[in-house]
């Protein structure tokens, strides 16, 4: 067996439409994700990528293909319904609409659901909350009102639930679609903290592709298939399949591609016109200098 | 501290804040049995006392409970009339057309109106001003405990009432954001008749309807990968704690009850009130 800690067999799954047909969403996906990685998924709407998501977690059961979680077959027929709640506990899930995935009326008494739906004892509760709520840094917001928080604190609580369960794994299922830029820039550098700190393993679906080059590999989904799968720089190399998926790729990432196969040595993760501004600035001024 | 809960809830570190939800639910269902207990006009007398003693305590300002009786102003005053209208007596004091207005009728109204005052001081002082809706909903669930022997779903209906306090403030919002936007392009919700009005409304509620079961569904989904599985093996975070102080206002409040029946048998239903209607 290899190291991963989720990997999927030729996954399919299919929705049954209103008149009881079949209709395919997963097609057959095979894919491996390491203990710790940081992977984002892209891919246009309806290219399947939450329904992935949600068979990972057994929201959703696989029409046929295998996935092993933790080196455990989750398809198995020996699964039991505590198996199931563990899966759900190791594979956290986090998501777009951030009122939609809050139950409580305050904010410590939402972080403690996931915790006391475990069974977990009272004090251990206590002290699972208060470490979440600091590792998302809203501490000072515990005995709050949730409703009454910006978007991008309401995420953050969201994932404060997920992590007092304690998850090896989390799935953000768009889960800076609906926040402002800088509570999309709050999240972000949260999601980074939690993968490069507390070792989470993290799958980001996202539009944004500046959020999905910080990740360390990007999965692109297309038509209920992986389309294509590298690192960001191996993605953003070749821009013209990906728009023919639909996918957006940033003026400026496919500048700085072109001046990499002019000779250039330009971070394709330079996303942001400031960035790339200053990037070629600084390769400019370099090269001037040192021709003087 | 304002901003922690919804509703009437009265910030507060009165004893009657720290009390243990159960017991609070306990003194109320208490509290309006004696209420209707009451039949002369001394146990009136402790009744009324026992309200201002009640705010007293809970240090809940005079005007925040003006405030909660103010909406039930009319049916105070319709079952007012209702009594002065329809009790009949020996004498009547005048008579007009057919309405003969007679001093029982006068005392009734008087009695019954006092009644559905105290009553209501009573109810919110004890509960909705002191008690979090977080710690009502569980007093409610954990009281309500001994009903899943017979296979009531208790933790359910607690859950349900749960969510239901957190998604009122969130569907107010989205409200007010749907009839702005309808505003904007022409909707008209404050003139017109009645039937007009109503009309006017149905382009608010249909989409408000829409959203309320797409949240519905997501909130499901996201409650299944938080690993909820209903109450079963369920703990939780804080543990109500039942001390001696709510001991104290269970005895208290039984001991009032019984003071009132007393003060009914020695001095009698002479002022009899629900006699008093033929
Ligand atoms: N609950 C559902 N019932 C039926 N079909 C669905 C349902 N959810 C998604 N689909 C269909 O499955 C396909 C994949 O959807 P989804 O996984 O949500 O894609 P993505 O998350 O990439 O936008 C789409 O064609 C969509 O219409
Ligand atoms: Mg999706």
């Amino acid at each position: 067996m290899s190291d991963a800690f989720i990997r999927t067999e030729n996954l399919t799954f299919a929705y049954e439409n209103d008149e009881g047909k079949e209709v395919p969403a997963v097609k057959g996906i095979s894919l491996e994700i390491k203990e710790g990685e940081f992977v984002a998924m892209l891919g246009h709407n309806g290219s399947g990528k939450s329904t992935f998501a949600k068979l990972l977690n057994m929201i959703l059961t696989p029409t046929s293909g295998k996935i092993y979680i933790d080196g455990r077959d989750i398809t198995a027929d020996d699964m039991t319904e505590d198996d199931m709640f563990d899966v759900r506990r190791k594979v956290g899930m986090v998501f777009q609409n951030p009122d939609n995935q809050i139950v409580a009326t305050i904010v410590e008494e939402d972080v403690a659901f996931g915790p006391e739906n475990l069974g977990i004892e009272p004090e251990k509760i206590r002290r699972r909350v208060d470490q979440a709520l600091e590792t998302v840094g809203m501490t000072e917001y515990a005995k709050h009102a949730p409703h009454k928080l910006s978007g991008g604190q309401k995420q953050r609580i969201a994932i404060a639930g997920i992590i007092a369960m304690r998850p090896r794994c989390i799935i953000f299922d768009e889960s800076t679609a609906m926040l402002d830029p800088l509570g999309r820039e709050e999240l972000m550098s949260t999601i980074e903290k939690l993968n490069r700190e507390e070792g989470i393993t993290v799958i980001h679906i996202t539009h944004y592709m500046n959020e999905a080059a910080k990740a360390d590999r990007i999965v692109v989904f297309d038509d209920g298939q992986v389309f294509a799968d590298g690192t960001p720089e191996e993605i953003f190399s070749y821009p013209e399949p990906l728009r023919a998926v639909g996918l957006d790729v940033p003026q400026t990432v496919e500048l700085l591609f072109k001046l990499n196969k002019m000779g250039g040595n330009f971070n394709l993760k330079n996303i942001s016109t400031e960035d790339c501004a200053a990037v070629i600035a600084e390769a400019y001024r370099k090269a001037t200098e040192s021709k003087n | 501290m304002k901003d922690i809960t919804l509703g009437q809830y009265y910030p507060g570190n009165s004893v009657l804040h720290k009390a243990d939800p159960r017991a609070k639910l306990v003194v109320t269902i208490l509290y309006i049995v004696a209420i209707f207990l009451a039949k002369s006009i001394y146990s009136y007398g402790a009744v009324v006392l026992s309200a201002i003693l009640l705010l007293v305590i809970s240090r809940v300002s005079v005007s925040v409970v003006l405030k909660g009786i103010k909406p039930l102003i009319y049916v105070i005053v319709i079952t007012g009339i209702m009594n002065i209208l329809f009790t009949t007596g020996k004498t009547p004091l005048f008579q007009w057309w057919i309405i003969k207005v007679y001093p029982e009728g006068l005392r009734a109204a008087g009695l019954m109106v006092i009644r559905i005052i105290v009553l209501i001081m009573g109810s919110s002082l004890l509960l909705t001003y002191t008690t979090t809706p977080i710690a009502l909903t569980d007093g409610i669930e954990q009281l309500l405990a001994p009903l899943k022997k017979i296979k009531l779903p208790v933790h359910d209906f607690a859950m349900m009432m749960t969510i239901a306090l957190r998604f009122i403030p969130t569907l107010l919002e989205e409200t007010d954001k749907i009839m702005n936007a309808q505003k904007a392009r022409g909707g008209d919700f404050s003139s017109g008749s009645l039937i007009q009005r109503a009309k006017a409304l149905v382009p608010v509620l249909v989409p408000l309807f829409v959203s309320a079961f797409r949240r519905a569904d997501e909130l499901a989904v996201a409650m299944e990968c938080r690993c909820y599985r209903g109450g079963d093996g369920r703990t939780r975070m804080t543990k109500l704690k039942f001390a001696a102080r709510d001991w104290f206002l269970v005895i208290f409040t039984v001991l009032f009850c019984a003071l009132l029946v007393t003060l009914n048998i020695y001095f009698g239903p002479a002022q009899v009130v629900v006699e008093a209607v033929v």
